[in-house]
């Protein structure tokens, strides 16, 4: 296998003297370095998009009866006078969710460092197949371009939440934003799929066929297990949540009834019958769940390797994390009916699915426990992208521990679909995601661009948004366990939880504050990639194959003959080496013991 | 004035990110690694982690103090609601637990390692015996918990129909809900959608022709006696709704072309509840907020907001459209004679529809 990736790389070195167009190195680029480059771009530009709905979300709530200045200037016909129109709140609950959830968490983050680092890190010349690579960019671009294009139909964009449970998100007349916003949502959404699935094949083929001579699967980085492992999670997932929005396009244009049973509405029986709401949730939550997953685990991965890196120690339980990584992946696709305790479905199947979802919790555990044994007598370097990875455990464990309550269908009954929930599922996958995504992005912006973030905008950009995180997502779960439920444009039509608007407004003033200072890390960013200051070749001192890579990109990577791999990637300070680091790429000394791991 | 001061706050952000970028790069100039942690950052943000960590611990104070008393939480009206609470008391407790070793060890480790130059990390790659340790010790914990929840949960789903059990259909459709209580023989008439004649005012699409619909009575409020076991069936006409019950710990989705059930037995009459000491603060301090709101509002020349009562409620928790947030119906528990009392005065189906 490796002779072959030889042979191949060689005939690539000749092949990148051709001379390339702008086109081709900057638009339809093969090259991954540029694609994984292009993914963080659009997914940073589709957060900008979310993240200023989840502030007019908050803002919302925390002052509904105030008329809004800011509403008007960016809502236009949907806040006249400032006033922000009850359809329009749905919406960008529903368009933030799917925003955040696919297109910056997963297209974002894992199409960025799974391109970035797949090919650096096992010594690979690029992808296993470049044009597939740039296919699936282009999908996502596309994708989130008919995203983007249905925020501005007539009638007002898909508003029936982000798991878009039919009917509501299927009969036009139930809602505005279920005629053509919710008929671009659903091809946005299969045209995204498309580029995924594209995206993940590619990782796994590369994985598996592309790894350089002595890099045996024991001895991969953990970001690429986990990138790996999440592509086998995409792949045996997304293709379910493609049926089921294919479906629900059937019952939505051609008068089928899958999803749709004895339904009246404005005056009238619809012709369904037979179909059943119940088996969508099925269908989505079956990609959904693991989606969670897809989102977070590449996080982990990002953040083992880092948190390895900075304590200058070996990651601790190399073995049981990538167990773990294994066993949550495989869990994480039998569990999905715990979004669906209440949905009507057998009490029994309840059952299951509490004791499945709460198995979970043991591989995670083992994870946390690790990375914090990791750091235990470290020599830790406080890099901004080692705050965000502690700050990525500590989120991890915040809400992850509340999974046990939500996990528990009997609990359920009586916190399902509040704000306990949205503050539970913010902290352990939106939260943690994000850290991991800043995490990556503060620790390969020299192999990027050649050029260092500033540091010092870092710690600014972390400790504030750290501080907001839990300033925001802490309180919320005490109005959830009040029973305040989600996705109401205003509780003031319930004198009962009067006394929580207070919190309300003391969770929106931390959201906007966090959500200002991400300027910070926007600033910092585009500078950086023109005038940060120059980067060493390998400015953590890291182990993996990346940093052995030239900093001037190369088609091809390696300039002559790939690195041979000759040890696992956390040999940092290992008795017997004068530096704290020996890369991967260095063979073991006379007597030197590789180990056992 | 939101805007304004966003405005204010966007400028003032930026002259700072301008100066201190300015005042770093100064001072940075020539250092090759001036990027790179040094061990003055280091310091500076170990102990950043320790009060970091004290962030946290005070943020779960203060939030349980003020809104830790959770009136939804630790007075439940209905029979299965203590087993619940229990649950979630001793799963709160482990939980608050683990959160506070957990985040101690991490933040505080973080600040004990904080890098010097010179100074060499420990080793240390493997030790199953620990490994072995952080996963047994969740099994049992997780084992115990499962154990108990799916005892709660089957006591809960798979009840066994009492008796006297009260039946009631719980109707569901864009916004509002509707009872329909099954009359003297305790028996709901045959219902579809299909069946809805807007004409004769027949809305809930009952059977005209079964005998068992013609004494059935359907109502805007919910009355359920107390100390008797309900059965609710669940119908939806138009999308998913969510029959939300808090007080009562009852959650259940109506969906259309299918009935869905829950059942249970309230315990306190609203009367009862509206005297607790809990409520009555509760009460006193939502209408101390509602007094302050209205003084603005009556400044602005608009109407001030009533005073509150407290009234169990049915509530919409599964997202049904535009008006989702306002979904929402009174329940009034109350004892056996004044639920008889009010079920005599409600009109009865055969007499409710329109001859036309």
């Amino acid at each position: 296998m490796s002779a072959h990736a030889d042979t191949h790389a060689h005939e690539d070195d000749h092949g990148h003297h051709h001379k390339e167009t702008f086109v081709t190195k900057y638009i339809f680029s093969q090259d991954h370095k540029m694609i994984a480059k292009q993914y963080l771009i659009t997914g940073t530009i589709m957060g900008v998009v979310g993240v200023i709905m989840s502030l007019m979300i908050r803002m919302q709530i925390a002052w509904p009866e105030e008329p809004n200045v800011i509403f008007e200037a960016l809502l236009g016909k949907w806040a006249p006078g400032g006033v922000m129109d009850a359809d329009m709140y749905l919406a960008l609950v529903t368009i933030h969710g799917t925003i955040m959830v696919f297109f910056v968490l997963t297209a974002g983050l894992s199409g960025t460092f799974s391109n970035l680092l797949i090919p650096l890190q096992i010594g690979a010349r690029d992808m296993a197949s470049g044009f597939l690579n740039m296919v699936s960019y282009w999908l996502f671009f596309l994708s989130s371009v008919v995203m983007v294009i249905s925020l501005f139909v007539e009638a007002g964009p898909a508003a029936a939440g982000w798991t878009i449970y039919p009917p509501l998100s299927a009969l036009p007349m139930a809602q505005g934003g279920s005629g053509m916003g919710m008929t671009l949502w659903l091809v946005s959404m299969a045209i995204f799929i498309a580029s995924s699935l594209l995206g993940s094949l590619n990782y796994i083929v590369t994985v598996i066929n592309l790894r350089t001579k002595g890099m045996s699967m024991t001895r991969l980085p953990l970001t690429i297990w986990a990138f790996f492992v999440t592509a086998i999670i995409g792949v045996v997932s997304f293709p379910v949540l493609l049926s089921a929005a294919l479906l629900l396009i059937m019952d939505r244009s051609f008068g089928t009834s899958f999803f749709l049973s004895d339904i009246f509405i404005q005056g009238e029986v619809l012709h369904y019958q037979g179909g059943s709401p119940v088996l969508f949730e099925h269908l989505f939550w079956f990609l959904g769940h693991p989606e969670v997953y897809i989102v977070l685990l590449p996080a982990l991965g990002i953040t083992s390797e880092i948190i390895a890196t900075n304590s200058r120690k070996p990651i601790f339980g190399y073995r049981a994390m990538v167990a773990s990584i294994l066993a949550i992946a495989f869990l994480s696709t039998i569990v999905w009916g715990h979004h669906m305790f209440v949905s009507g479905m057998n009490p029994f199947l309840g059952s299951v699915f509490t004791f499945t979802t709460l198995l979970i919790a043991i591989p995670s555990a083992v994870k946390a426990f690790n990375y914090i044994t990791t750091l235990w007598k470290g020599n830790l370097q406080f890099n901004p992208a080692m705050l965000f990875s502690i700050g990525l455990v500590s989120t991890f464990i915040t809400g992850g521990l509340t999974g046990i309550i939500l996990g528990d269908s009997a609990l359920d009954i009586n916190v399902h679909d509040t704000y306990f929930v949205v503050a539970h599922f913010h902290l352990v996958m939106g939260i943690s995601a994000l850290y991991g995504m800043f995490a990556g992005i503060y620790h390969w912006f020299p192999k990027m661009f050649g050029r260092m973030l500033n540091k010092n905008l870092g710690y600014i950009h972390f400790w504030v948004t750290a501080v907001c995180a839990y300033g925001v997502f802490f309180p919320m779960h005490f109005i959830g366990m009040a029973g305040l439920p989600r996705r109401y444009y205003t509780n003031s039509n319930f004198p009962l939880f009067d006394d929580l608007s207070n919190v309300n407004v003391i969770i929106s003033l931390f959201a906007i504050i966090g959500g200002i200072f991400q300027l910070v890390f926007l600033w910092n960013f585009f500078y950086s990639i023109f005038y940060g200051k120059k980067t060493v070749q390998n400015p953590w001192k890291s182990n993996t194959l990346e940093w052995t890579a030239p900093i001037k990109h190369i088609h091809g990577n390696w300039e002559g003959e790939i690195p041979h791999v000759h040890r696992w990637p956390y040999d940092y300070s290992k008795p017997g080496h004068d530096e704290d680091f020996v890369p991967q790429n260095v063979p073991l000394k006379d007597g030197e013991e590789e180990l056992q791991h | 004035m939101t805007a304004l001061l966003t405005i204010i706050v966007l400028v003032f952000i930026t002259i700072a990110i301008w100066q201190m970028v300015k005042i770093f790069d100064l001072a940075n100039a020539n250092n090759e690694n001036s990027q790179v942690a040094n061990d003055k950052d280091n310091r500076v943000n170990g102990y950043l982690m320790l009060i970091f960590l004290a962030f946290i611990y005070i943020i779960t104070i203060v939030c349980l103090v003020k809104w830790g008393d959770l009136p939804l939480m630790s007075n439940s009206a209905s029979a299965h609601g203590p087993q619940i609470d229990n649950l979630m008391i001793i799963s709160m407790v482990l939980i608050f637990i683990v959160q506070t070793i957990t985040q101690f060890l991490l933040h505080y480790f973080a600040f004990k390692y904080k890098g010097e130059k010179g100074r060499k990390a420990l080793f240390f790659a493997d030790n199953d015996k620990l490994e072995f340790i952080w996963t047994i010790i969740p099994v049992i914990t997780l084992a115990g918990l499962i154990i108990y929840g799916l005892f709660t949960w089957s006591d809960i789903m798979n009840f066994e129909e009492e008796e006297d059990a009260l039946v009631v259909e719980l109707y569901a459709q864009q916004f509002n809900w509707k009872a329909r209580y099954a009359g003297e023989d305790n028996v709901l008439g045959e219902a579809n959608v299909r069946l809805i004649n807007l004409d004769n005012a027949n809305i809930l699409g009952l059977d005209e022709a079964d005998p068992n619909a013609q004494d059935d009575i359907i109502t805007t409020e919910l009355h359920l006696p107390v100390g008797r076991q309900v059965i609710f069936k669940m119908r939806s006409q138009d999308v998913l709704h969510s029959a939300y019950m808090p007080h009562f710990r009852a959650q259940m989705n109506c969906v259309p072309g299918m009935i869905t059930q829950f059942a249970f037995t309230p315990t306190v009459t609203t009367a009862e509840m509206r005297q607790t000491d809990e409520m009555v603060k509760k009460v006193e301090n939502i209408n101390n907020i509602r007094t302050e709101k209205s003084k603005d509002l009556v400044a602005k020349g608009e109407e001030a907001l009533d005073p509150y009562e407290f009234d169990y409620l049915l509530i919409c928790n599964k997202i049904c459209g535009k008006s989702h947030y306002n979904m929402q119906m009174k329940i009034i528990v109350e004892t056996e004679e004044e639920y008889n009392a009010w079920i005599k005065e409600q009109q009865v189906f055969k007499n409710s529809l329109v001859q036309n």
